[in-house]
């Protein structure tokens, strides 16, 4: 992904969502602008219903607009097809979930080498690297450990890891202290701080505590599908 | 399109191995009676074929198709004998065999039930024709007595045809003196004595064929070109194993097709096993499919992954279910064969066909089983998947 320093990382224009249901159309979102620049870390919150898991999804490609431009990196990604869109995923956007979404079956060490099957490196590049990662969020001695080994602090952990681990310039958080206790979650949010201090990240998040808000240099507030506030831009 | 890991694949049925091993276990049974029964066939198949040795001719009445619907007049069996090419034994004889074949019935062990079993009227030439055939117990039987021999599967197999006893036939008391082991052919399944005997105490004036052993092998084309253009004579001539084989194929033919028919109506139960097991995989991870697919996996890549899982279900049902039918090697088993009306003892024969056969039928199944449910996680919505979380 290709980026200008002038021009914002993400840029949103007219961007609308509505979903069917019957003969109807709810709008879930409603000609939304927004621009995100590189290096940020912005958060989205807003009341259940909002419509600011949807951009999320849309944001990270994982949901079609129905009508409006998503650009990324100067990509459009709304004009994307299925297998592009996935290819994109794969090169540009590591996602961190609530409930950390780990596979069960596979070690700490599998999980973060999951996203890099989807590259073109070697076995051992692979491990090399997966084991690096481990090692910046505090895990490499982890690396052997099963998801239902690990404390929900440390699979969060592991799931930054697998964000990161092709290093994406974008990185979606949905509610990532959703499911921690206070402490755990401070550390969480410190990681996801170092991540855009320290490596130059952009992170979106979705969280509904003002706490964790609070933690991103930018608060996006979303009612109804439209953009009603804006702190710190 | 690149995709998820065999580890993945193989830790997801490990971690459900319970339900792993239920859904395998009815693809077994399925596999189980698949094999079985291509085995059985085979058996017949095998057995009948070992009856039949390379060199020997065999000569009918023309369209007989068995030798108890078959009769070769003494008058024809001489002129047989005058034919060149046929091989002559250490002793000088012209190795020609002329043999009247008899049904009886008889009674089997533990059921009482009676049962046809072959009488085959014969001669010291007779036995030289066929080097499979030993006497296991006792001895052969003396020209002119009313001595018999039984195959081994007919004396372990009926009543009253043990070494010493007297079996009544024919209006006639015949004395067993000796046990034949005829290496699992055919003959195992018969009663041989001496051949004029025989026609005496069935009161017959015809042979049912003659049987030759050939001085070489292009020796055939000449007896069989023969037999045809003399007018006299309403024979054919036949290889011995193409004979025998043909005496199989009807039984092997109706008994692989009757059990295929079973073997894939069964399938139909383990088939929707298969699916039950893999659509509730499906379900129980629906938001370990979103998020593979949020990770750039493509729907192609999902696909193959559950696919991947139901077939190696499938191909664990495979293994249990040729293992099993493996072991029924060791099973002997007899049935009337009915194109000679008789009965005939076989093992199953496990080959390396029948066993790429089975892992086929298996897989088919994982494919049919696992296909649907598999379509139907690489459908899922991304967004829809990972709200399921």
């Amino acid at each position: 992904m290709s980026t200008d320093p002038a021009s914002p990382l993400i840029r949103i224009r007219g961007l609308s969502k509505g979903y069917r249901r019957g003969d109807q159309v709810i709008p879930v979102l409603l000609d939304l602008d927004m621009d995100v620049a590189a290096g940020e870390f912005v958060a989205l919150m807003g009341p259940s219903g909002s419509g600011k898991s949807t951009l999320l999804n849309l944001i990270a490609g994982i949901d079609k607009p129905s009508s409006g431009t998503i650009e990324i990196g100067g990509v459009d990604i709304a004009e994307l097809s299925e297998g592009e869109l996935a290819d994109w995923r794969a090169a540009n956007v590591g996602f961190v979930f609530q409930f950390y979404n780990l596979l069960p079956v596979l070690s700490a060490q599998d999980n973060v080498e999951l996203p890099l099957l989807l590259t073109g490196l070697s076995s051992r590049q692979r491990a090399e690297r997966a084991r690096l990662v481990l090692g910046l969020v505090g895990l490499a001695d982890r690396a052997d450990h099963y998801p239902n080994e690990l404390s929900g602090g440390q699979q969060q952990r592991v799931a930054i890891a697998r964000a990161l681990v092709s290093d994406p310039l974008l990185i979606v958080a949905d509610e990532p202290t959703g499911d921690l206790d206070r402490v755990t979650g401070e550390e969480i949010l410190g990681l996801l701080e170092q991540l855009v201090v320290e490596m130059g990240k952009t992170i979106v998040m979705v969280t509904h505590d003002p706490k964790a808000a609070a933690r991103a240099r930018r608060l996006v507030h979303l009612e109804k599908g439209v953009l009603v506030d804006e702190v710190g831009a | 399109m690149k995709g998820l890991p065999l580890a993945y694949i193989l830790r997801n049925l490990w971690v459900r191995r319970v339900t792993t091993l239920l859904t395998a276990l009815g693809m077994a049974l399925v596999v189980y009676v698949f094999a079985t029964v291509l085995m059985m066939s085979e058996g017949i198949r095998a057995t009948l074929v070992a009856t039949g040795q390379a060199d020997n001719v065999i000569i009918l009445r023309k369209g007989a198709g068995a030798e108890i619907n078959s009769a070769v007049g003494r008058d024809q069996a001489g002129t047989i004998e005058t034919l060149p090419g046929i091989a002559s034994d250490a002793l000088g004889r012209t190795m020609v065999s002329r043999e009247p074949v008899v049904l009886i019935n008889l009674p089997k062990r533990g059921s009482g039930k009676p049962s046809n079993v072959t009488v085959r009227g014969t001669s010291a030439v007779g036995g030289e024709l066929r080097p499979q055939v030993r006497i296991g117990e006792g001895r052969m039987f003396r020209p002119g007595t009313s001595e018999i021999v039984a195959g081994s599967a007919v004396a372990a197999g009926f009543q009253g045809v043990g070494l010493g006893q007297t079996l009544r036939f024919a209006g006639r008391d015949w004395l067993v003196v000796g046990v034949l082991d005829a290496g699992r052919s055919g003959f195992d399944s018969e009663i041989w004595g001496d051949g004029e005997q025989m026609l005496q105490a069935f009161r017959r004036n015809a042979y049912s064929t003659v049987v030759l052993r050939l001085a070489d092998a292009e020796g055939f084309e000449h007896i069989r070109k023969a037999l045809e253009e003399d007018p006299r004579l309403s024979l054919e001539a036949k290889p011995e194993r193409v004979f025998y084989a043909e005496q199989s194929e009807a039984l092997a033919t109706f008994i692989r097709l009757l059990g295929t028919a079973l073997a894939v109506i069964f399938s139909i139960g383990a088939v929707v096993g298969a699916m039950i097991t893999m659509f509730a995989a499906v379900a129980a991870r629906t938001a370990e499919i979103g998020t593979l697919r949020a990770l750039g996996f493509r729907r192609g890549a999902v696909l193959l992954a559950f696919l991947g899982e139901s077939l190696l279900l499938a191909a664990l049902g495979g293994v249990l279910g040729l293992a099993g039918a493996s072991a029924m090697q060791a099973v002997d088993i007899s049935t009337t064969n009915f194109q000679t009306f008789a009965e005939l003892a076989f093992r199953f024969v496990l080959t390396p066909s029948i066993a790429l056969q089975s892992m086929a039928f298996a897989l088919a199944m994982g494919v049919v089983g696992g296909f649907i449910p598999a379509w139907r996680a690489a459908r899922l919505e991304i967004a829809e998947c990972l709200r399921a979380a």
